[in-house]
């Protein structure tokens, strides 16, 4: 009887979080006919052939997407290229400021980073990036930024010093001691860490409006069409905003926990 | 933690050994991999940061609380100050406890872990604009959750629940829209914290003869505080800067502070005022830090 009730609200909760997307799903794929049909079918019977060629072929949305794609991409090469080795030197040498530095990361969480595209805008359109996929990402890693730092040196302090040192006295340089032996071994960890600079970026809506006008980002896009896209536009773009999401997090499910079991402390 | 895949050095080359200099060099190092990111951080966390709380106190009169003053006299700002903490002050406990209890319900999960990890993580991936679209569809007029009041026969037709006629619906909506997306990231953070505890504790405490109310109260909490503050002051900032999800479902009937800094940005293109908006979020966000910090710090005798 107890075991019934535990799995019941297991089953529950499971429903709670899946069967709002599907809904979605429905509404996205269904086209206009399902979107203002009344009652609403709650299988997928009226999604046709026509209706899923309507939604690839809703005006702006394919253009949005490549921009997100390139800004998120962005936003990942920076985050690790700026984020890792830092990671590393937190991990593996003992160097005064080592302690501000690591406090320094944490404080920037405590502010809404987004908020900071706003005095931006002027000093893009100054330099000239200004609505560019370089200049969302830059703000994008800011946000990720911390996060790298931190989860990349957790990453590292696993990684026995010893192996690194046998390298050393066997000859190896430094880097190349990291790159024969560390860089293997971190790697799914690091490409995991990536994997979230690219969703942090991905789902970033504030800084990506401010900073574009034209070349928007498919947040940005949907939320300036929010008001005046027929609906099944919007929710076709919300389908599509949460497919690579819901892929992303199951390629990093066995990451997710240690890093934020390593971000939380 | 990290994938222990014993990768042993097989073939080491050998070269010369590194001679002198090498511990100078070493000293210098740490600093050589810390700079770009620093200079990152200057450049886009920093100065943007004194930008931005620069631009709110000028005005074309000089430096002062003029762009404070135009929003003070804003029409919709005591309904965004009202409504932000509204959903911050229901939402924020509301995810903690959900997520204590589903990291709770995992711990006795026998077949199915794994899935079920993934299940209840997959929000976390999601924006909150993707979450507002979610609930839209399913909160529309002609949406589901009125498809299936119509054919339980609780109301006759088609009807709107997301009006400024409607405001405690409303927020409502919001509400669900912000717990569905937004436990994830807590309950992932306490699944983390949870690892972390040695379940000879509890055990322990069984032994003694402890309920499963008072193990939880007496033991599991209190070694979850770190998670615990974490996940608040986490989830607390990010509540505070939320807004796609509010534009989404509620248009411009359910201002908060967040999306009046975007419209006094992007439509009245007044970006003074829009910075006030700003340095009013970043300041609660910090005040609510604080609040954690404090409220949560560890007792005399407890671990950091």
């Amino acid at each position: 009887m107890k075991r019934a009730v535990f799995g019941a609200g297991i089953v529950l909760l499971c429903a709670w979080t899946i069967v709002p997307i599907y809904l979605l799903a429905l509404g996205a794929l269904g086209g206009s006919d399902v979107v203002y049909a009344w009652p609403k079918p709650f299988l997928p019977l009226g999604s046709s052939a026509h209706s899923f060629a309507s939604f690839l072929a809703i005006e702006g949305i394919w253009p949005a997407m490549l921009r997100s794609m390139e800004v998120a991409a962005l936003c990942m090469i920076f985050s690790i290229a700026l984020g890792a080795p830092a990671g590393y030197a937190l991990a593996r040498f003992a160097f005064r400021g080592a302690n501000t530095y690591r406090l320094l990361i944490l404080v920037t969480r405590a502010f809404p980073v987004g908020i900071l595209a706003l005095p931006l805008a002027v000093t893009y359109v100054r330099l000239g990036i200004y609505d560019t996929a370089l200049g969302v990402a830059l703000i994008h890693t800011a946000l990720a930024l911390p996060f790298a730092v931190l989860v990349t040196s957790s990453l590292f302090l696993g990684i026995p010093r010893e192996l690194e040192e046998a390298a050393w006295v066997f000859g190896c340089s430094g880097i190349a001691a990291f790159r024969r032996i560390v860089l293997p071994l971190a790697l799914p960890g690091v490409a995991a860490t990536a994997i979230f600079a690219f969703v942090i970026s991905w789902n970033e809506v504030f800084a990506a409006s401010v900073l574009t006008v034209r070349h928007k980002t498919l947040t940005a896009f949907l939320l300036s069409v929010l008001s005046e896209s027929p609906l099944q536009a919007q929710l076709a773009g919300g389908l599509l905003l949460i497919l690579p999401s819901v892929i992303f997090i199951f390629a990093v499910r066995r990451y997710l926990f240690a890093m934020w079991g390593i971000a939380s402390r | 933690m990290v994938s222990q895949t014993a990768a042993a050095p097989s073939e080491t080359p050998l070269r010369e050994a590194g001679g002198g200099g090498v511990s100078r060099r070493t000293a210098l190092r740490p600093y050589i991999l810390i700079a770009p990111s620093l200079v990152f951080l200057l450049l886009l966390f920093f100065i943007p940061l004194v930008q931005t709380i620069a631009l709110a106190f000028r005005t074309s009169a000089g430096t002062g609380f003029g762009n404070f003053g135009k929003v003070w006299n804003d029409l919709d700002f005591f309904d965004a100050v009202k409504d932000t903490f509204a959903l911050v002050v229901v939402a924020v406990p509301v995810q903690l406890a959900l997520a204590l209890g589903m990291s709770m319900m995992l711990r006795h999960v026998r077949r199915g872990r794994d899935l079920i990890l993934w299940i209840w993580s997959i929000p976390l991936g999601i924006s909150d604009l993707a979450a507002g679209l979610v609930w839209l569809a399913i909160l529309t007029d002609k949406g589901y959750l009125n498809t299936a009041l119509f054919q339980l026969g609780v109301i006759p037709g088609p009807q709107s629940w997301l009006t400024y006629e409607t405001p405690v619906v409303l927020f409502c909506a919001i509400l669900t829209a912000e717990l569905w997306r937004a436990t994830a990231i807590v309950f992932v953070i306490l699944v983390a914290g949870v690892q972390l505890v040695p379940k000879e504790f509890e055990e322990a405490a069984s032994v003694f003869g402890a309920t499963a109310w008072q193990r939880f109260r007496r033991v599991t909490l209190p070694l979850l505080r770190p998670s615990i503050q974490t996940a608040l002051i986490l989830r607390t900032v990010l509540a505070f800067e939320t807004f796609a999800v509010v534009l989404a479902i509620g248009g411009t009937n359910f201002p908060v502070l967040i999306s009046q800094a975007f419209i006094w940005q992007n439509q009245n293109q007044d970006y003074g005022t829009a910075a006030a908006y700003a340095v009013i979020v970043m300041v609660v966000s910090l005040a609510a830090t604080a609040v954690y910090l404090v409220a949560l710090r560890p007792r005399a005798g407890e671990p950091a």
